[in-house]
């Protein structure tokens, strides 16, 4: 019988509120702290994450913009230098193709660029994930660009916990960390601590134990992944879900350590499949435990196509839990 | 008496400050002809882009900020490096990619900053500090200091979007940040007539920006409007777009020798009858306010600083290899 009396329920969130609460709580701790985007004030942003932050903290710390990404972005860069901790808002992860020079020319390297004197500590928040029946200028997945940048940190996290967590590190870091929210998830439920917490950056997180074959997913791939896992366990077939949780930096003993246990593996990131998350880590893998291995990595990532907008066709862009549970059936030869 | 009295301190004043405006462009000039030098017998590495006959400019506003204010620079940004307070010495180690350089030797010639002197950067991407500047402006006011931003760029900037963008930004939240653009008339090798629309005032003037131009080679001119649009930024007035009308005497770097997109008749027309210097100097005679053994001796003693300074750097060694990946994150 269970302990009725003892029990204490645990709360649940959104991925949505989750990170709307880790911004709150840094937004009260420290007042260097502001927010700034296109309708991130009374509008919440048009995803409806923020909504509640301008009341509380007043629109000069929650700040619309014009549609200026590139503007308010460069502004973010210099106010990070200055003695502010900015959170610039990108609504669609689409949108980075227009403030890439002031990431990647000023924000990445301000601080290597000055021999160490200046810093840049500003979280650039912003989405990936398609099937929003958005089509090919609102859905795609451009993560591994800034993971290319020395000077960037990029986090994808895949629950609302990690989301919480991560989001409160990427405020305190002193460093450019660009934030990625899948737009699909904002509604994705998990348990959250009320309890003050932090997830350093660097640190993967094992999501499912399993012997055979390890699935390195991140991001929205990390629920493809479990999907895939819990088919195979049907099958017969352990499966391992690694989530890295940052893919800059990388936390590659993890992923070498699980790989060298199961000897076989799956990269799955929503991200274009070609030079991108996958093939960096499916090479990682390859260096760290080649000797390890009963078969060749496999990647899976999304489709070499601009994302298309008919639900038939964009859905096939996306990689699946079909398409995980076929590849580790594969590689396992069952 | 006291009348006589008054008057000799105000005029040993006005006299005291201009002298330091002079010495501080003699500095500009001499520190450029021996980076030329050092260029082209093959000791500096990469590109040099001189800032040789806009000096009046970076002096006359940089005179008229404080320590604690911000600038950002360009890829010619010696001038303003030296004109905010940068030390020669260090500034040529950076130069030369030495470890005793600003930078330790990682930025070179077009990414001098120094926080010391509110210097936030020079920046090799044409109209790229932009952003930056109007952020610091933002970090200033919304801290609720009462130091203000001023962006340098080139009139190239003109052709870049971000600049127009955070103008209407630092106009609708009133930022206290002051746009300069310094029009040498070249776009690299191009005449800015052939890639400039319009009316360049207008531009600025179309956000709310207030816009004024200035005889870039006087640095009493120079100086005057930047203390007006200054103290405006300090006052909460907001945002200012200030021309200044210059000419580079050297080529758009210093491998740019032949310059056939423009005539030598110009060159020396600037040169003969628009030097900075030379408009400082003839001023402080006319008015007394100097005779001309005390610029020979102003002109004498900032070379001789500049030949140590440049000997240091020479001497200086160069960063050790271990240091490559140090500074790639905070």
């Amino acid at each position: 019988m269970p302990e009725t009396s003892t029990a204490v329920a645990i709360r649940e969130l959104t991925l949505g509120e989750a990170v709307k609460e880790a911004i709150a709580e840094e937004m009260r701790r420290d007042p260097t702290v502001f927010l700034m985007g296109e309708d991130v004030a009374e509008a919440g942003t048009p995803f409806k994450v923020l909504t509640g932050l301008s009341a509380e903290f007043g629109t000069d710390r929650v700040i619309d913009t014009p549609i200026s990404e590139a503007g308010f972005t460069g502004l973010g860069v210099g106010a990070a230098m200055t003695g502010s901790r900015p959170i610039i808002d990108i609504m669609f992860g689409d949108f980075v193709c227009l403030i890439m020079d002031q990431m990647v020319n000023q924000a990445a390297k301000v601080h290597y660029m000055s021999g160490g004197k200046w810093k840049v500590p500003m979280v650039l928040r912003t989405t990936l994930g398609a099937t929003r029946r958005s089509a090919a200028q609102h859905s795609q997945s451009l993560q591994a660009w800034f993971a290319h940048i020395p000077g960037l940190k990029v986090v994808l996290p895949s629950t609302p916990y990690d989301a919480k967590g991560l989001m409160k590190s990427a405020i305190r870091d002193d460093n450019p960390v660009v934030f990625y929210e899948d737009k699909m998830m904002f509604r994705f439920k998990g348990p959250v601590p009320a309890e003050e917490y932090t997830i350093p950056l660097g640190v993967a997180d094992i999501k499912r134990p399993g012997d055979d074959i390890t699935i390195v997913a991140t991001s929205s791939m990390v629920q493809v992944a479990l999907g895939a896992a819990k088919m195979l366990e049907e099958a017969g077939i352990s499966a391992e879900v690694v989530d890295p949780r940052t893919v800059w930096p990388l936390d590659e003993k993890t992923i070498i350590e699980s790989v060298k246990k199961t000897s076989r593996a799956i990269v799955v990131d929503e991200g274009y499949q070609r030079y991108g998350v996958t093939a960096e880590i499916a090479s990682v893998i390859a260096e760290g435990a080649f000797h390890y291995l009963d078969g060749p990595v496999k990647r899976i990532g999304a489709m070499h196509v601009p994302i298309p907008f008919s639900p038939s066709l964009e859905d096939a862009t996306v990689p699946s839990e079909k398409q995980v549970f076929d590849a580790a059936r594969a590689l396992c030869n069952r | 008496m006291t009348t006589v009295t008054q008057e000799s301190r105000a005029s040993s004043s006005v006299a005291q400050k201009w002298l330091h405006a002079y010495r501080q462009m003699m500095a500009i000039r001499l520190f450029e002809e021996q980076v030329n030098d050092l260029y082209t017998r093959a000791i500096m590495p990469g590109l040099a882009h001189l800032y040789i006959g806009e000096e009046a400019v970076a002096v006359g506003i940089c005179e008229a900020l404080r320590r604690d204010d911000y600038i950002t620079s360009t890829h010619r940004g010696h001038g303003h490096c030296l004109a905010k307070g940068a030390a020669p010495d260090r500034m040529f180690a950076e130069l030369l990619g030495k470890e005793a350089g600003y930078c330790k030797g990682k930025g070179g010639s077009m990414h001098i900053a120094d926080p010391d002197t509110g210097n936030l950067g020079a920046n090799a991407i044409v109209g790229g500090s932009a952003g930056i500047a109007t952020g610091a402006a933002f970090s200033a006011k919304r801290l609720g200091s009462d130091r203000i931003a001023v962006c340098f760029f080139g009139e190239g900037a003109l052709g870049q979007g971000v600049l127009y963008e955070v103008m209407n930004l630092a106009a609708l939240w009133k930022l206290p940040v002051i746009y300069v653009c310094e029009n040498n008339m070249y776009n690299e090798y191009t005449h800015y007539s052939e890639t400039t629309a319009g009316d360049i005032l207008t531009r600025p003037l179309g956000f709310g920006v207030p816009a004024s131009s200035v005889d870039g080679q006087d640095v009493r001119a120079v100086n005057a409007e930047a203390a007006r649009l200054i103290e405006r930024a300090r006052k909460g007035e907001g945002p200012s777009f200030l021309m200044c009308n210059t000419y580079r005497y050297r080529g758009h770097h210093v491998g740019d020798m032949n310059r056939e997109y423009r005539t030598k008749v110009e060159e020396q027309k600037w040169m003969s009858e628009r030097d900075p210097l030379l408009i400082l100097s003839n001023w402080l005679l006319a008015e007394k306010l100097a005779d001309s053994s005390q610029l020979e001796t102003i002109q004498k003693e900032v070379r001789a600083e500049i030949e140590q300074a440049a000997k240091f750097a020479l001497e200086a060694p160069y960063p050790n290899p271990e240091e490559v990946d140090q500074d790639v994150y905070a």
